[in-house]
């Protein structure tokens, strides 16, 4: 029998308890005492039914109020597996609770009242279920019996949930039309939904594969104990106890032992009396060394040629926990690191079995989490998410969350009362600008010449480069490629981005679409050819423009794949060096990783045709422009895409922040 | 009051039960290696314990005796292999032990290797400390937590690890791991310490301390297949037996020197088991014939009544459970 963890969110509202009652009833978890209690203690309050909510909410408060408070865990289980549930509230005031709650879970189920479709409340759980990587989500579509077990209201939640989450970072998601309260799709296949033909809840439950949220390659064991003891030879018995969180070892293999670096093989792997010639992920073992090296509580074993990272910047996003708020520097790069240190300004920061002394320098942003913006804000408040950049009195050896929650996710004390104050999830290590300009500058020392067309014509070598050009500038350069329909928003919102950058002192080139046909391409029109010139020669200034230097900003429809990926193709001849270019590059959706970014400003075409600002799509559908895209000529969506914007969702200002917020994370332009 | 190393207390008590429970297959040596959850469940416990010895100075385990407690002990020994539990047992004698429960602590603690503190109600009862409740047969269970609270501050206990699990009762199910405990030794179960990931904040003030539940996710019907698949010795009351029983409040109790039938109520001989051991005054037996551990778990697995639904402690109101908590209580 196996082990699955699982989390829901959720009030009496939403039927959450229903369906903790109904999976604990039908599976014969609820006892006939506990039962008992419930209906006399609803009878007392005068209650017409049962309030299965009694039995899950325990706190004297909870029953009092009718919420749920606290993170409440219970345990029920089939021949199959045994489930772990972390019960959680799913108020807003209580974020910090399904943080909690979501931290071990392996699977969430999110609830969505039939009747009310996607709300708010179920959009918070899913992005925290998103953020706290939770492998498996399901979308339990309850009340069907409410909506008359409609299959056009389900796909209709089903539509609307999924054009939600294409902006979460989340792997799966099963839906499910159930009604807790009739027991429909939770045990047993529904008679009164025989338009249903997935999985119920409970053998979804029981089926989904477990272990997608662990990493088993990379080997990593923290100490948390020293165990010395005399062998029944009366030799020394020296061995590291600690619990395996990701990865596997084997007797005989060769570990490293984090800080020192000093280098050993396995001799014993030990579980009580009993020796193993392996172990794996969530192990609780004891490990002996072949040879005696220096290994103590807080250091780590890892294998030689798979490293942690190691660094004492991390870049984190955090769940602020506490009362007060929280305390950041806010002094930006370069200031006194001792400063960080002083009285009343730092954190115990715990991260696996290591504890060091931390200090928020700088808060990037928050992030609303019923909308998901980004805000501008100078510190986290109780149950406020963020992204902040922490420094640490010692190197930390960890893993970005993503890959590993074990070693990507650390918690912050207060030193003075002691309290858990933050959760944080590991991004990457910190870098600022001036690091990256550094890196690339290194990186440059050959000679970069990639791109030369024909051998008639000698590439001019420049007397300044863009690496002295960027140093001076204090930004690096880039194309931001805007691709969209007409009326979608690429040249509201590149000006609205280009205004914030001119406040930054970020030097800006802008180039659109309508204006070089006025000048530059007005010998061009608008047939298939024409346009793969258009863009061909807009690419060529974009790149000299990048190449002094500068941000550069294209606002062009430019309607095929092969055009843009030609662009991008030239930008990156140019810079060979910066990883993640061409057509295959390595960055996933909305992980801008090279300097050239393919933005895609995307809106419903009805919604540009409504806004329709130069009254093209009136036009064109009285036939008097030939080949406009969208209504007589193709637009191919960009299959990969560095960004994706949505303009018919967020206004400009609010995508040019996000924007700007993303050059600041890849490091071209320094945070304000 | 002495730190008892070996078993010294009368067993005149004792009537023919077999000391040790007789094991369900006859085969020695090491037990298969746990698979499933189980294997998870021992590790998750093993590491909460590590931890304990790792960030506190003075820890110290609460034993009962109980099966629970037995099975930490065995989870203590194993964490800590080839050494010795780096904490001492502490035992809060009520007085009205199961005398099966006092023989079967001093031989497990001759096993471990490890040292055991005995702290009695009787002596806080003596010293003025708490007052006996009034009536025939009283329970002494309210009364432990002021003799646990002072042995605590006595030996400067800074992490006391308990044996309780989240499913036993609604209140214990917003139990966390690691649970701080104010210089009253009170629990606040609205303003507790998140939790997350497998991170545990020891951090404390000096007159503080914490409760450490090692085996928090653990069910009845786990510590049963655990106990099975390790072979671990367990005390002759859990097994079905022969036993002189009173019906008292709908609770069967073992009659004997701390249950004295009133007028009006009939010994009868039944037979019976414990699903739970704590005071002979309000644990009650059940009707069963499950002698072995297969049939223990077999009739755990189909029982429809929680196994404190016998404990008379739990029944007194909706919210018993967490007011004793709140106070200091296990």
């Amino acid at each position: 029998m196996d082990l699955l963890r699982f989390s829901t969110a959720g009030s009496v509202d939403d039927g959450k308890s229903t369906l903790i009652g109904r999976l604990l009833y039908d599976s014969k978890a609820i006892f006939e005492d506990q039962l008992q209690a419930v209906e006399q203690a609803s009878a007392a309050r005068g209650d017409a039914t049962v309030d299965l909510a009694l039995l899950t909410d325990g706190l004297r408060a909870e029953r009092e109020q009718g919420i749920t408070i606290d993170v409440a865990y219970r345990y029920t289980a089939t021949p199959r597996r045994k489930f772990i549930i972390a019960d959680t509230p799913g108020h807003i005031q209580y974020t910090r609770n399904m943080v909690t709650g979501a931290s071990t879970a392996e699977l969430a189920i999110i609830l969505v009242d039939a009747r009310k479709g996607v709300l708010t409340q179920s959009k918070r759980h899913s992005f925290i279920a998103s953020l706290l990587q939770i492998p498996h989500i399901v979308v339990a579509v309850n009340k069907m019996d409410l909506v008359g077990y409609s299959e056009a209201r389900f796909h209709e939640i089903v539509a609307e949930y999924r054009a939600f989450a294409a902006k979460l970072n989340v792997r799966d998601v099963v839906y499910i039309p159930i009604s807790a309260l009739h027991g429909d799709n939770i045990v047993s296949q529904s008679a009164n939904m025989p338009w249903y033909n997935g999985t119920t809840l409970l053998h979804h439950l029981e089926t989904v594969n477990i272990g997608a949220g662990r990493n088993i390659v990379d080997f990593r064991l923290p100490i948390q104990y020293v165990i010395r003891a005399s062998n029944a030879d009366g030799r020394d018995f020296r061995g590291f106890a600690g619990q395996i969180v990701s990865g596997r070892i084997a007797l005989g293999e060769e570990v490293v032992a984090l800080p020192t670096g000093i280098r050993s093989r396995v001799a014993g792997i030990h579980r009580g009396e009993e020796s193993y010639e392996r172990a794996q992920v969530g192990d609780s073992i004891v490990v002996t060394l072949e040879d005696e090296i220096d290994v103590s509580r807080g250091d780590m074993l890892v294998r030689v040629r798979n490293l942690p990272h190691s660094s004492n910047q991390i870049d984190a996003t955090l769940c602020w926990m506490s009362e007060g708020p929280m305390n950041c520097r806010g002094n930006g790069p370069g200031g006194d690191f001792a400063a960080h240190f002083t009285p009343g300004n730092w954190y115990w920061l715990q991260h696996s079995t290591r504890r060091v002394r931390a200090s928020v320098q700088e808060l990037n942003y928050r992030i609303d989490v019923d909308t998901m913006h980004r805000q501008d804000a100078q510190t986290l408040q109780l149950n406020e998410i963020g992204r902040a950049h922490i420094v640490t009195t010692e190197p930390l050896f960890f893993d970005a969350y993503q890959i590993n929650r074990a070693t990507g996710s650390f918690i912050l004390m207060d030193p003075h009362t002691n309290n858990t104050v933050a959760a944080g999830m590991i991004r990457d290590r910190a870098r600022r600008v001036s690091e990256i300009v550094q890196t690339r500058e290194r990186s440059r020392s050959r000679p970069a010449l990639a791109a030369s067309r024909s051998s008639d014509v000698v590439w001019e070598p420049v007397a300044v480069t863009r690496p002295m050009r960027e140093e001076i500038n204090g930004h690096a350069a880039a194309v931001l490629w805007f691709t969209g329909l007409s009326g979608s928003g690429k040249s509201t919102i590149a000006k609205a981005l280009e205004q914030r950058l001119y406040r930054l002192g970020v030097r800006t080139f802008s180039l659109d679409g309508d204006n070089v046909r006025h000048g530059l391409n007005s010998d061009l029109g608008f047939s298939a050819e024409a346009r793969q010139e258009n863009i061909r020669r807009v690419a060529e200034v974009a790149k000299l423009a990048y190449e002094h230097g500068n941000i550069v900003l294209c606002t062009f429809i430019s309607p095929y794949i092969a055009d843009r990926d030609a662009a991008r193709a030239l930008v990156a001849a140019s810079d060979p060096e910066r990883g993640g270019q061409g057509a295959d590059r390595a960055g996933a959706v909305g992980e801008p990783t090279g300097p050239f970014w393919e933005v895609y400003v995307k809106c419903d075409l009805e919604v540009c045709k409504g806004r329709d600002p130069k009254g093209l799509y009136a036009r064109a559908a009285r036939g008097e422009i030939p080949n406009f895209t969208g209504v007589s000529a193709p637009y191919e969506e960009p299959t990969r895409p560095d960004l994706v914007l949505e303009t018919d969702r967020y206004s400009a200002d609010e995508i040019a922040q996000q924007i700007l917020d993303e050059l600041v994370q890849a490091g071209i332009v320094a945070s304000s | 009051m002495d730190d008892v190393t070996l078993g010294a207390e009368a067993v005149q008590d004792i009537e023919e039960s077999p000391l040790h429970a007789a094991r369900d297959d006859a085969a020695h040596g090491l037990p298969a290696p746990l698979v499933g959850h189980l294997r998870q469940l021992e590790s998750e416990a093993i590491y909460v314990l590590r931890e304990v010895a790792a960030q506190f100075e003075r820890p110290c385990m609460l034993f009962s005796g109980g099966k629970d407690s037995i099975v930490c002990a065995h989870l203590a020994s194993k964490a800590f292999a080839p050494g010795r539990i780096p904490f001492p047992l502490l035992h809060i004698d009520t007085g009205h032990n199961f005398p099966e429960t006092l023989l079967f602590r001093d031989q497990l603690i001759q096993e471990l290797g490890v040292r055991l503190l005995v702290r009695s109600v009787q002596d806080s009862i003596d010293a003025g400390r708490v007052q006996e409740e009034p009536g025939l047969n009283p329970s002494r269970n309210k009364l432990q937590t002021v003799t646990l609270l002072d042995a605590l501050a006595e030996l400067r206990i800074d992490a006391a690890i308990g044996g309780g699990r989240r499913d036993e009762e609604k209140a214990r199910a917003k139990e966390r791991f690691f649970s701080h405990r104010d210089a009253f030794g009170q629990w606040n179960p609205k303003n507790q310490r998140p939790e997350l990931w497998n991170l545990f904040n020891g951090r404390k003030l000096d007159n503080e301390h914490f409760r450490v539940f090692p085996i928090s996710n653990w069910t009845e019907l786990d510590i049963w297949q655990y106990i099975a698949e390790q072979r671990i010795e367990l005390p002759s009351l859990y097994f079905a037996h022969e036993r002189e029983v009173v019906r008292r409040d709908g609770v069967l109790l073992a009659v004997g020197i701390h249950v004295t039938p009133q007028a009006g109520e009939t010994v009868s001989c039944e037979k019976v088991r414990f699903r739970t051991i704590g005071d002979m005054t309000c644990t009650g037996a059940v009707l069963s014939a499950a002698g072995s551990l297969a049939a223990i778990i077999e009739e755990v697995a189909t029982a429809r009544i929680t196994e404190r639904g016998d404990r008379a402690d739990d029944r007194r109101s909706e919210a018993a459970m967490e007011d004793r908590k709140r106070l200091g209580y296990f």
